[in-house]
């Protein structure tokens, strides 16, 4: 018998965030991350917790502001046009350092897109999430037991940093099923003295808030907050390399791309070409070092995305532009062939060998 | 390194993602890496219904099925979509009573079986017949191994565990 449990991503990410310890889940369906809330909507009345279906992406996160000043473990989640719905929200939850998960599970855009896979939330999820000097945390799982074990990271990083943490999927990880052993549900979460939970007459009450009118306050609040935000850089890089020792040609993807260049990865090695993978696992903060340890020996670099090119962006800043970065991607919901990867990686061959 | 890479193909209500996932349930019972993927959206609402099932006794990297090994096709339009796209030297199930046409290619090989009508004959589902089929054709598990999971998955309804036994045997007997 086996010990693991076959689970599609959506629903492997909810039981996850339960035994995170959430105990309130605010969203909106939209597909492909619907069973994600669906598994909430089942579960958190069994026990204890709260569901609320809103009647918009932007009352959710609001309500996950709510609860999360509350101390409460709290997350959303959505697909990218509900993501930029909820950006103002997270723009509050970053400027009042409130803790909270926020679950992207990406399909094509602008505007309302498609619905099948894509990774054209980069820009957003790293950058421009919203209005103002903030930072969110974004993890980019590439399998379902990865997305699970990640789902605690979230939590206990967006606690510890009292910032929001990203989940960065997209359709292919909402929606296939993979084994997963599930992590034991945790019993002791950390304690949030600045929560506004009642003060019993026992202290002075809390404020949480992101007002602030007098500029040299806000400035002195941003710049503590910046301090946090360096120490996330220095502890919290994750990334995983891939027979990139002695590789001539390092290709690059992040999520469920990284698992279909894998494919062309083994291909192009079975034909003697020395061929790597550098595969981000948390997009911000951007692991710059291990591209920089890459371009010592490589010769060129492939980045392969669902989108028409963000991340590349970061790979050319981690690596100075010292090395050729050539881009493939495919964009509005299709996927990349393993083939059309391979052909891209003896295109670079030519180009730098 | 052993390795099957499966692509469903159907109509909604055919039972296809079932067949897709009743293989990846196995597969993982006998400690092969697994992977399962459902075409998604409008079509599971009617219209065309596809799903991808990885095998393997190595780490899965693709989950999609691009190139398969082989091909379960329960219609025409998903013959006619897929059967190019099998790797030379695999094969294609399907069901003649629901395909009137004779294979295109002579690099893989066919399975054409009337699975709609010998359901009706033996009282059992065709895709439950279609799965005993596939287990034929990949040999990564016979229908004694398989008797776990079915147990497993017909457990809150146990009266129907006996009936997919019996059309589990008969599709891989085909």
């Amino acid at each position: 018998m086996s010990d693991k449990i076959l689970m599609k991503g959506n629903e492997a990410l909810a039981e996850a965030a339960i035994r995170a310890g959430c105990r309130c889940f605010f969203g909106y369906p939209i597909t492909p991350q619907t069973q994600l809330p669906e598994y909430m909507a089942k579960k958190m009345p069994k026990i204890g917790g709260t569901f609320l279906q809103s009647e918009s992406e932007i009352a959710a996160i609001n309500m996950v502001l709510g609860a999360s000043a509350a101390g409460v473990r709290a997350m959303t989640s959505s697909s990218s046009p509900g993501i930029s719905l909820k950006a103002e929200g997270i723009s509050y939850l970053a400027g009042s350092d409130l803790p909270a998960v926020i679950v992207n599970i990406q399909r094509g855009g602008p505007g309302l897109g498609g619905i099948q896979p894509s990774q054209a939330d980069y820009w957003q999820a790293t950058r421009g999430l919203a209005h103002g000097d903030f930072r969110v945390l974004s993890l980019a799982p590439a399998g379902i037991q990865e997305a699970v074990d990640l789902m605690g990271t979230a939590f206990d990083l967006a606690d510890k940093y009292r910032m929001p943490v990203m989940i960065l999927g997209d359709g292919i990880i909402g929606q296939m099923m993979e084994p997963v052993r599930l992590p034991d549900p945790v019993t002791e979460l950390p304690e949030k003295p600045w929560a506004a939970k009642g003060t019993r007459g026992a202290r002075k009450h809390n404020i949480l808030n992101s007002l602030y009118i007098q500029p040299e306050e806000l400035e002195r609040v941003v710049r503590e907050r910046y301090e946090r935000y360096a120490e996330v850089e220095k502890n919290e890089v994750r990334v995983e390399t891939w027979l990139a020792e002695d590789a001539d040609i390092i290709v690059t993807a992040y999520g469920s791309t990284a698992r279909i260049c894998r494919n062309a990865i083994r291909a192009a090695r079975a034909d003697g070409i020395k061929v790597g993978m550098v595969r981000p696992i948390t997009l911000w903060p951007f692991p710059s070092a291990a591209y920089a340890e890459a371009a010592a020996h490589a010769k060129g670099f492939l980045d392969v995305e669902m989108s028409m090119g963000q991340m590349i962006d970061d790979v050319r800043l981690a690596i100075g532009c010292s090395r050729p970065v050539r881009f493939f991607g495919r964009t509005g919901g299709v996927v990349p062939t393993p083939a059309e990867i391979r052909a891209e990686i003896d295109a670079l061959c030519k180009e730098v060998l | 390194m052993k390795e099957f890479n499966i692509l469903i193909a159907g109509s909604g209500g055919q039972g296809v993602q079932t067949i897709g996932k009743l293989m990846t349930e196995i597969g993982m019972e006998h400690g092969f890496e697994v992977s399962f993927i459902p075409s998604y959206g409008p079509e599971m609402r009617g219209g065309t219904s596809n799903c991808g099932v990885n095998i393997s006794t190595e780490p899965i990297a693709s989950p999609l099925v691009v190139t398969p090994t082989q091909l379960v096709a329960l219609n025409l339009p998903s013959l006619d979509k897929f059967e190019t796209s099998v790797v030379p030297g695999g094969s294609v199930i399907y069901d003649t009573d629901l395909i009137g046409r004779a294979p295109a290619r002579t690099d893989v090989t066919y399975y054409g079986i009337p699975f709609t009508t010998l359901a009706e004959q033996l009282g059992v589902k065709a895709n439950m017949l279609v799965s005993g089929k596939l287990l034929a054709v990949t040999g990564f598990c016979d229908p004694d191994g398989a008797e776990s999971t079915i147990r497993a998955l017909t457990a809150k309804r146990p009266a129907f565990f006996e009936p997919n036994m019996k059309a589990l045997r008969a599709g891989f007997a085909l």
